[in-house]
Order: structure tokens, then sequence, then C-alpha cells
């Protein structure tokens, strides 16, 4: 029985397939079949699209997150520092954003990882890349854009925020900071010998997936609807022109100062979608709401608090400038473009 | 037999130091359980996720928080 494990997902996969592409026709069924509302209307088209895009983000959230899951156990933070070991600082710096993507990472773990790196060399530009790219390039956040944006809007979310965490580690490095870390960092003598490697096998990774799903959809879900419900209302209401109208009209400052306000507010990604959704909603530029968003998972005052412990002062103030600068123009260049 | 749960006090630490107290109680383990919250001290066992699990000075579980049956057979073999 045991050995049938892998089987599992298979099963799950077909179900998934089946449920996803029948989405559309049974919203259809419900909105017009069992509730029988008048089609064409607000309510209508509202309901329909609130009862369609629930369960599709929900499922592309559970498909992608156990898969999210299921490849993070490849990478521990060892490994990837290990991989960073002794790279050049642009390689370095290219190579810790895609790792910080990819390698497991809670806020709270930001210092221990911090001091592991710094502890085996690795250069300050090559770990900020890590500790920038980690935090903002969030799978729920990527799956949500996806799931209510479409996927260019995803895609640039992640281009856009991997080129500000290579840049801004670039830039960190070039500006040689290290003397502006806390000296006791440098003190520290860990044992390395506890590193070997735990035992994995492929059924150890499967539950590593479902695990993930268990813990980051659970705690995900309610806001996902609330951010869904908020779309829905805007959906067939807001007419076409009224975003491009706003868009043109829209004023300079208005990704600096959405930036700024983001900076010091905290969320997890998935929190901050239901209010970038009110944001667009309300014609707020798909730039200025993304980098607002960036902002808000990337940077925080919380996390700067952490980070205090192990930076000095300047070099926290110039870490957080040159995200910030970063993400500034990463809006500007996104409401250019759009 | 001594037990360390390292970890600077987040949300998941105090989950596992939770869950390594019901354990020895449930299956009448003797050990002494220890929080680490001090960050030097965690760095000196080389550990670069946040909660782990430290058994007689050997580092047995890092970054995440086991099933209760996980820990039981951890602290028992």
């Amino acid at each position: 029985m045991k050995s049938f494990k892998w089987l599992w997902p298979i099963i799950l996969l077909g179900l998934w397939i089946l449920t996803y592409i029948n989405l559309q026709s049974v919203a259809d069924w419900i909105v017009d079949g069992v509730i029988q509302l008048p089609k064409g209307q607000h309510l209508t088209e509202a309901l329909r699209f609130f009862i369609f895009e629930v369960p599709k983000v929900l499922l592309l959230l559970v498909l992608i997150i156990f898969v999210v899951g299921i490849i993070r156990s490849f990478f521990t933070p060892e490994r990837t520092r290990k991989a960073l070991e002794g790279k050049s600082l642009f390689t370095g710096n290219v190579m810790a954003s895609m790792l910080g993507i990819v390698t497991p990472f809670c806020s709270c773990s930001a210092i221990p990882l911090f001091l592991g790196f710094v502890e085996s060399g690795i250069p300050l530009g090559v770990t900020f890349s890590f500790l920038i790219a980690a935090p903002m390039i969030n799978e729920v956040a990527v799956i949500l854009l996806f799931g209510m944006f479409g996927w260019k809007v995803a895609a640039i979310y992640v281009a856009t925020g991997l080129v500000i965490a290579i840049s801004a580690g670039w830039v960190i490095g070039k500006l040689k900071l290290e003397k502006h870390v806390e000296s006791w960092v440098y003190e520290i003598k860990a044992d390395h010998s506890s590193e070997e490697e735990e035992k994995i096998h492929l059924d150890d990774r499967i539950q590593a997936g479902y695990n993930a799903v268990r813990e980051i959809v659970g705690k995900v879900w309610l806001y996902i609807v609330a951010g869904i419900a908020v779309g829905a209302a805007a959906h067939g209401y807001v007419p076409e022109s009224f975003m491009a109208n706003l868009m043109g009209k829209s004023t300079w400052y208005s990704v600096p100062l959405s930036v700024l306000i983001g900076v010091p507010l905290y969320s997890n990604a998935a929190g901050i979608i239901p209010i970038v959704s009110v944001l667009i909603e309300k014609g707020v530029p798909l730039g200025t709401a993304l980098a607002f968003m960036m902002a808000v998972i990337g940077l925080s005052l919380p996390e700067m608090i952490i980070l205090r412990k192990v930076l000095k002062m300047r070099l926290l103030l110039t870490f957080v400038g040159v995200v910030t600068i970063g993400i500034i123009f990463v809006g500007f260049l996104f409401n250019a473009i759009y | 037999m001594e037990i360390k749960v390292l970890g600077p006090g987040c949300a998941k630490c105090n989950t596992l130091v939770k869950l390594t107290h019901d354990v020895v109680e449930q299956n009448g383990i003797n050990a002494t359980i220890i929080k680490v919250d001090d960050i030097m001290e965690i760095m000196k066992y080389g550990v670069m996720s946040t909660p782990a699990l430290v058994v007689d000075e050997k580092v047995v579980l890092k970054g995440r928080i086991p099933t209760s049956e996980e820990l039981k057979q951890l602290l028992t073999k």
C-alpha cells in the first residue's frame, strides 16, 4: 500500500484537470440554470465572475503550491549557500535572486540566513539580492496576479522583481558597505558539522507538497475570496475607457507616493491582493498598483527592525533606499509601457 | 536527554516548543526542554532556517515543524 503513495498525486491531477476545464460551464449552469438570473445584468455577470474565479484561483493555488512545495524540498538554504559560495559579484547577484524565489524562506529566518551567508564569505551584495528576491517574488503573489490579471502581469511582476533584486544587490555590493554590518557578525563561528543532508525520499517530497498546500492555502484562502469579491463587484461595471482615461491623466507622483506609503506597511502577499484589486478598480494604473504591492511585501518596518540587529543604520537605510528607488523605477516603466 | 528548540521567537518557533512539550509529556520521555532565542547561540549550530531542534547538541531538524509522530520518532530513537 505504502509504495503506491506516488499514485495519489496522479489521480488527484486527473480530477483537478477535469474540474478545471468544466468550471465555466458549471458557473454558467449555477447562474443561468439554478438561480436563473437575467443574462447581461451587472449583478448576474458579477456573480458569474465570482462563482467562476474563486474555484479557478483556488485550484491554481493548490496545484502550484503543491508543485512549489516539492521543488522547494530540493532547495535547502544550505544548498543555496553552497551554490553561491565563491561566485563573482554579478553572477552571484543573478543566481542569488533566482534562488531567492525557490529557496524556502520566512521573514523570521532572515537573520540566521543573513548570518549564515555572511559567515561563509558570500559577498554582502549577493546576500542582499537573495534577501530582496525571497519575500518579494512570492509564489502566492504570482499565482494571484496570474489568476486575476493574466499571465502577462504575472510574468512582468517576476521579471521586474528579479531586475530589482539583481541590480539593488549589485549596487549595494559596489558601494562596499561591509564595515557597516555590526561587527559581532564577523565573529560568528558556526559549527558546520551538523550539515549532513537529511535523507529525503520521493514520498517525503510529495508529503512536503501536501504540507505546503495545507499551510499556505489554509492561511490565504480567505484573502483570495475577498480579493475576487472586490474584483467581481468591479467586473462589467467599470467601463473599459475609464481605466485608460485615468491612466492618461495620472499624476507623475502617484508612483513614488504609493511606494513610500507601501514601504513601512507589512502584509503577506495574499492580504495585499484585495487592496490591489480595489486600487485598480478605482482606476489606479497597473504600474502604480504593482509598485505599491512590491513595496508592501518586499520591504516592511518589522523586517527593518529585525535587520537592524545585524546592519548599522547607514547600511539599512542604503538597502531600503536602493530597493525603493528600484521599485519606483519599475512602477514608472510599467505605466509607460501599459 | 536535553532538547533545545532554536528560534528567535517567531510564531513557528513557539509552535515547535509547544509541540515538543506535548510529545515529551505524552510519551513519558525523560528530557529537559530549553528554548534558545539568542541569535549568537543559534548560529553556533550552523542553522540557517528556524525553528530547529537540537537533541543532545546534535541538530536533528531545521526549518520546519514536524508532525507529532515524526517528532516522537526523533526523540525516542
